[in-house]
């Protein structure tokens, strides 16, 4: 065990080291280390946000989709609703149709017939006419006896 | 060893295990102890050095990992032992980690390659591991135990310093001067272990591996056996240095 002056050289060697460590290798170091922990802390923090970010995404996407399901049935529904009733009008409106077709229709022959029967009524009084004259074998002054001719064409 | 036969196993342990040194005395000086201590240590700075002048806090290259893991490492050792915030703490645990890995790991080197070596330019004494050479550790020790004082009496203050080694363990004034010399053995105990374990340890591990490289061509086995072991070792004592290390700064400051 001889300590002698290298015991000095090595402490001043020591002392320097350290120094230079302590101002140029350590700092920049564990700040650089540090710095790179805060990032990765930072982005693992962000990732869950995200993912948390995602879960509520399909959440709201998973109800939004429900109700326009929802909507769509709904819309649906009163497209048949309104079916039905459209068919509804139509039929009552094609029946009303019907009937006043109808109902003209059974006027126009009303007046057709009557029309007719008068036709026939004047045709018969003077058939009728014609016929006396013919057994009568003389003319009948279809004046003076229009009373009776009258009275016989009312009687048809 | 194959160094000729004219020398015996004894001068040949001998003459391995002396320091090339000038100087009478007092004033002597291991060359060989200050040359490698300073080279290894000069190998430490500037390997980190490059690594924090270009430490980027992106994806980190190889050489910035591996510098970061022993910086995280060291880190969480002050961490885990220190609750305070001291600046040079953590940089002197760095540095006195990796000095003293660097120089025991000097022990992996096989015995006669350097002194061989430096026979050649004419040199007769090279010792290559600094920290068998009490000097060296009692420099670390002695560096570690002046900011154990100066930290002591920076938190405590001179009063405070000197009423923790007067006024326990023993709490009567009687029993002070008591208390004074027990408390003096407990300080000074400390970098004296220090430095005798380091020095103990890495002495004998090396006067083995000379051992080892007299018993002819069974060395070659044995020597790789004893290396091995020196896998453990080499890293333990430098990780039992820095811990104590750290564990005496932050005794020094806790205050009652």
């Amino acid at each position: 065990m001889n300590l002698n002056m290298t015991l000095v050289g090595e402490l001043i060697a020591f002392i320097v080291f350290v120094i230079f460590c302590m101002k140029y290798v350590w700092p920049p170091i564990i700040g650089a280390i540090e710095a790179r922990q805060a990032i990765i802390a930072d982005g693992l923090a962000a990732s869950d946000r995200a993912a948390k970010d995602l879960e509520l995404a399909q959440e709201k996407a998973t109800a939004q989709l429900k109700e326009a399901k929802a909507q769509a049935a709904g819309i649906v529904e009163a497209a048949k609703k309104r079916e039905v009733q459209i068919i509804e009008e139509a039929a009552v409106k094609a029946h009303a149709e019907k009937d006043k077709i109808l109902a003209s229709g059974h006027a126009e022959i009303d007046t057709e017939r009557n029309q007719a029967k008068e036709e026939l009524r004047q045709q018969v009084a003077i058939l009728a006419v014609a016929g006396a004259e013919k057994i009568l074998e003389r003319s009948i002054d279809a004046a003076v006896h229009s009373d009776i001719l009258d009275k016989l064409v009312a009687e048809l | 060893m194959s160094s000729g036969a004219e020398i015996t196993s004894q001068e040949y342990i001998k003459h391995h295990l002396t320091n090339l040194s000038v100087g009478e005395g007092f004033m002597t000086v291991h060359i060989d102890t200050l040359g490698w201590s300073v080279f290894l240590g000069l190998v430490f700075i500037m390997l980190f050095r490059s690594v924090a002048k270009k430490a980027s806090t992106g994806v980190p290259g190889r050489l910035q990992c591996a510098v970061e893991m022993v910086v995280e490492f060291v880190d969480d050792s002050v961490k885990s032992t220190f609750h305070g915030k001291n600046p040079v703490i953590a940089p002197l645990a760095l540095t006195i980690f990796v000095w003293v890995l660097l120089m025991n790991a000097m022990d992996w080197v096989p015995v006669d390659l350097i002194p061989r070596i430096f026979e050649l330019f004419g040199v007769n004494y090279m010792k290559a591991v600094p920290t068998t050479d009490p000097n060296m550790t009692f420099a670390l020790a002695l560096g570690v135990f002046v900011l154990i004082l100066y930290y002591s009496i920076k938190v405590k203050g001179i009063g405070g310093f000197i009423k923790e080694l007067t006024t326990q363990p023993f709490g009567h004034w009687s029993l002070y001067p008591v208390n004074f010399i027990l408390e003096m053995v407990t300080l000074l105990a400390r970098p004296l272990s220090l430095a005798l374990r380091l020095f103990g340890n890495m002495y004998a591990g090396e006067l083995i591996f000379l051992l080892i490289a007299t018993i002819g061509v069974f060395q070659l086995p044995v020597h790789f056996l004893w290396a091995a072991f020196h896998l453990l070792i080499i890293p333990l004592q430098a990780f039992i240095f820095m811990m104590l290390t750290i564990l005496y700064l932050s005794l020094a400051h806790e205050d009652h």
